[in-house]
């Protein structure tokens, strides 16, 4: 025997039992309380379709709510909770006031829309309180989660007795075979029905014989395209301690087949979901399977031959068959037989029942009689529905049987076979509706509290369509996606309609086909694996000077270097200006860098770049930027002629995955016939820019010559490591590139921090940017704008030919009122993401791209994009931020507040 | 998941790959301005068999052309741009 705990009192349960046999085997029949109204339930299945028993499992970060207890086996020390009930389960002062009824009739949620705001309030806090299912965990899950790919030739969901049959063919006939059962048995309905048990056995050797693996407690929860399934895999029980809690598989099979069965149909009438009122096969499930009987006295209900397996099963563990109310006018061969051991009633119905917590008594219309049988089980069959899940997930259709009424299998896209129960191998009922005493208990969607009035009342309120139908009333929302209860929804509602119920319609299945937890899918990824760490060659040396990092796609920048008691801002204005009065140096490794060569190199640079490249110089490089097909600036860069057909590329970080692709797409697909090679080289070489008035003589000490002009190029030797040096300048002051390769960085570094240069990070190379008007992609290249909208025209390569090129001529681009780029000055700091406008609740007329301030003077600048901004300097304006209550007034400039003829950098 | 059969690399999963456009959004270097616009932005959408261009992105980076049904993405053909 096994301990477990429910609601905090210990109980014994036999190995094997799920939670659901084993609170059974306790005479435990209240479960939980349901989702709206609170009504007591009990356990209605034995598999996953479950709607009533949910339950929490486990403590601390183990715990995991909403559990089905038909799905979970019970383990030692399982503890497990009654859910959505105050202060106990017995006894729930929401059921007993009757609170949620009035709030909860269909559409509720849509209709306390209407009328005042502060009435939905109301409204939502009476139904966040009234209405639920078990809390989520607060702390962390302290188990593992695990994912794995996987490959088979054919896979096999399900292993009862159809898939254990398919799989075991296979296996023998060589094919590589996975077989995954959701159970931790093998066998389906065998176990249930007492087959042949011994068939199990034979099937299993045969599969793991043949080399097939076989793997139980693994549900296939989406079905996906090209034969590609993803299982999800309970290595250990939900709330058990385990290294290894769950594992998430992603199988590509060739071939796949679904065995998954079918879920059987409870009834429809008043009080059907008071406990004791259970599926059929569910009460002949715990009686030979687990050995619990879960009523002495049975009623059955049903609209077919298989409920008369439970009456037999019943009575052979010693329980009374108080009736057996047949639904069908004429009986078949298996009722007519019945009737020597059972009383036998055709044309009769279940009417109502009674009881408090639990069952007591059914009441049943007989013909045009009625009777009261005292029962404390009523078992119930309104026949089987194949689960089609995943054939429909794999997008395949459905067909409708009458004789089932029921939906099986139609054609597929997949590599897919569906067999057994789950393609229609079930038990033919018969299509009888009895008329409802009390619509408003006779319950369709159990888990989500949905009753026949409620889809009475959306029809009466005009929703027509299935999808809508759901949407209104919740109906197949719950965590049990309607397993129990789409068939009688659609029938009622194609019964309102007057229509077939295939003409209903019927909403989609989506993946899961149970709940996950989310642990499973994030898997090992979570915490600081969620996204691979891009680290730059110089890390080390930053994290010696304690900077803070910033992130910037999987990359991990120095944002600045604050010395003890230094703020931020403190820190970046202080290294900005060592960089205006002495030299800084700054790791720029993470920049975009392409190495273009071959004869057509700068053929291929023209079509990718906007401007002139062919007549640059070797040695010499120039500004550059990039548009995309629609003409608007989509990166820019420096481009360096290092040889006569070789070239230097570099872009904006943040970009450096796309122009990869670009450039690709421009080669490869634009223009095949270039003889070119492009090579991205971004990891390859780190970059360190040394900028300021002393940059200059400090790289001349180091290098021993002459440093190159501004927009030169060179090659040299620091500290012993060869570097290319480019003479490009983002800071506005004299500055020069240097590269060397990552492995060999850290002497040169070294060797310019031994020289006093300071280093900065990037919010203080963002004071020196906004101050030198030097725009940033993600910035001012927003998208939307263009070349002329951030005054790059005059830029332009006169003749075309780069991408881009048509799109530029376009009317709405040469629009006045486009926004433009501008410079704002003002005595204070102008804030970042300010709208402009010309007074208080005046039009929005722009907005503030990078705020900062003058690095050496006093009072804030800014970048901004205006409308019509080009036009108008010197107007003033408002950069207003409601959201932090800031108002500053501005002036419009030109966007280069700093050194505007450049003369700093080219000295 | 799409399983996508790269004539370089054999097949794959759709994960190495990234989507690019379909074959008549490709606008080309000696299309006149007009042309190009209506490339770019009068596309056929099409509900049924579509030629598009793919790149084997995480691959060997080739830029592939796929056959490929945009309702049901059973995927014909593929072959190399």
């Amino acid at each position: 025997m096994v301990g477990f705990i429910f609601d905090g009192e210990a109980m014994r349960a036999k190995a094997g039992d799920t939670l659901a046999a084993a609170l059974l085997r306790n005479g435990v029949r209240l479960v939980g309380r349901s989702f709206k109204y609170h009504r007591p339930r009990g356990v209605m299945a034995a598999g996953v379709e479950e709607p009533n028993a949910l339950v929490t499992i486990g403590i601390g970060g183990r715990t995991e709510s909403n559990t089905r207890a038909t799905d979970v086996f019970v383990y030692e020390g399982l503890v497990a909770r009654s859910q959505n009930r105050w202060p106990n389960l017995s006894f729930d002062v929401g059921a007993a006031l009757g609170l949620a009824a009035p709030l909860f009739a269909a559409g509720f949620y849509y209709k306390t829309f209407f009328g005042p705001p502060k009435r939905w309030l109301r409204y939502e806090a009476l139904i966040r309180r009234a209405a639920g299912l078990g809390p989520a965990p607060v702390d962390a899950d302290p188990d593992s989660f695990e994912h794995r790919a996987a490959f088979c030739d054919l896979l096999v969901v399900g292993g009862g007795p159809a898939g254990l049959a398919a799989a075991a063919a296979a296996a023998l006939a060589g094919v590589r075979v996975l077989l995954v059962e959701q159970d931790a048995e093998l066998g389906g309905t065998l176990i249930a029905d007492g087959g042949d048990l011994a068939a199990i056995t034979t099937a299993r050797d045969a599969i793991a014989g043949a080399g097939g693996r076989i793997v139980t407690r693994t549900t296939a929860s989406g079905v996906w395209d090209h034969g590609f399934v993803t299982l999800s895999q309970r290595v250990a029980e939900p709330g058990q301690p385990a290294q290894l809690a769950q594992r998430y598989w992603q199988v590509r099979a060739k071939r796949i087949v679904v065995a998954t069965g079918a879920i059987e149909r409870p009834l429809t009438f008043a009080g059907n979901d008071r406990p004791g009122v259970m599926l059929a096969r569910a009460v002949r499930t715990y009686i030979r399977r687990f050995g619990v009987l879960p009523g002495q006295r049975v009623v059955i209900a049903t609209n077919n031959d298989d409920a008369y397996r439970t009456a037999d099963a019943v009575a052979a563990a010693g329980g009374e068959v108080v009736a057996i109310l047949d639904a069908r006018g004429e009986l078949s061969d298996v009722a007519a037989a019945a009737k020597t051991r059972f009383k036998v009633f055709a044309n009769a119905f279940p009417r109502s029942t009674k009881g408090q917590a639990g069952l007591t008594a059914v009441e049943a219309n007989i013909g045009t009689g009625r009777s009261t049988f005292a029962a404390d089980c009523l078992a119930v069959s309104g026949g089987f529905t194949p689960v089609v899940h995943l054939h429909s997930q794999g997008g395949g259709g459905l067909d409708w049987r009458d004789d089932i009424q029921a939906f099986v299998p139609g054609a597929t896209l997949q590599p897919m076979t569906t067999v057994g129960s789950a393609a229609g191998e079930v038990e033919a009922v018969a299509a009888t509706v009895a008329p409802l005493t009390d619509p408003k208990s006779s319950f369709i969607d159990f888990q989500n509290d949905v009753t026949a009035a409620d889809i009475d009342l959306a029809w009466a309120e005009g929703y027509r369509s299935v999808e809508h139908l759901k949407r209104y009333t919740t109906l197949g929302m719950g965590t049990d996606q309607g397993k129990t209860s789409n068939m009688a929804a659609l029938a009622r509602l194609a019964g309102a309609a007057g229509v077939a119920i295939p003409a209903a319609g019927l909403t989609t299945f989506r993946p899961p086909y149970t709940p996950l937890t989310l642990g499973t899918l994030a898997g090992p990824d979570g915490g600081g694996h969620a996204a691979p760490s891009r680290r730059l060659a110089l890390a080390d040396r930053h994290d010696a000077l304690g900077p803070i990092w910033q992130p910037l796609g999987l990359w991990h920048r120095p944002r600045a270097y604050p010395r003890v008691g230094e703020s931020l801002h403190d820190a970046a204005l202080r290294e900005a200006r060592a960089v205006r009065i002495a030299a800084g140096i700054i790791d720029v490794s993470t920049l975009a860098k392409f190495v273009i060569s071959g004869p057509d190199a700068a053929a291929l640079l023209e079509i990718v770049c906007a401007t002139g490249v062919a007549k640059l110089a070797t040695g010499r490089g120039r500004y550059t930027f990039m548009l995309r097909e629609d003409g608007m600036v989509m990166d820019d860069g420096t481009v360096w002629r290092l040889g006569e057909a070789r070239y230097l590329l570099t872009s904006s970080t943040g970009g450096a995955e796309r122009m990869e692709s670009h450039l690709g797409y421009a080669h490869r697909v634009l223009a095949a016939q270039l003889k070119v090679s492009v090579v991205a080289v971004q990891e390859v070489l780190a970059g360190i820019a040394l900028a300021g008035p002393g940059a200059a003589a400090m790289l001349e000490r180091l290098i021993g010559a002459a440093p190159p002009a501004h927009m030169g190029v060179a090659e040299a030797v620091v500290a012993g490591v060869p570097v290319l040096i480019l003479a490009a300048s983002y800071s506005g002051e004299r500055a020069f590139e240097l590269y060397p390769a990552g492995d060999v960085a850290i002497p040169v570094w070294e060797a310019l921090r031994a020289a006093g240069a300071v280093p900065y990070g990037i919010e203080a190379l963002e004071f020196l940017r906004i101050e030198k008007g030097h725009i940033v992609v993600g910035g001012e290249v927003d998208g939307r704008t263009t070349p002329h909208d951030l005054r790059l025209e005059g830029m332009l390569r006169k003749a075309g030919g780069y991408i881009g090129a048509s799109a530029l001529g376009r009317p709405a681009l040469a629009a006045p009122d486009r926004l433009q780029l501008v410079g704002l000055t003002a005595p204070e700091p102008i804030p970042e993401g300010a709208m402009l406008v010309a007074r208080a609740s005046a039009q929005v007329e722009g907005h503030v791209t990078a705020g900062g301030l003058r690095v050496l003077g006093s009072g804030g600048v800014a970048l901004a994009l205006l409308r019509g901004g080009r036009e108008r300097n010197g107007e003033a304006l408002i950069a207003t931020s409601p959201t932090r209550g800031l108002d500053v007034g501005v002036t419009v400039t030109d966007p280069v507040h700093y050194d505007p003829a450049g003369a700093r950098y080219r000295e | 998941m799409l399983l996508i059969d790269c004539p370089h690399c054999g097949p794959r999963a759709q994960s190495e790959f990234t989507y690019d456009r379909t074959l008549d959004a490709i606008v080309t270097l000696a299309m006149l301005p007009a042309e190009a616009m209506t490339t770019i932005y009068t596309r056929a959408n099409p509900r049924g068999w579509s030629d598009e261009l793919w790149h084997h992105r995480f691959g060997c980076r080739g830029w592939l052309v796929v056959h490929r049904h945009t309702v049901t993405h059973a995927i014909k053909s593929v072959r190399a741009w």
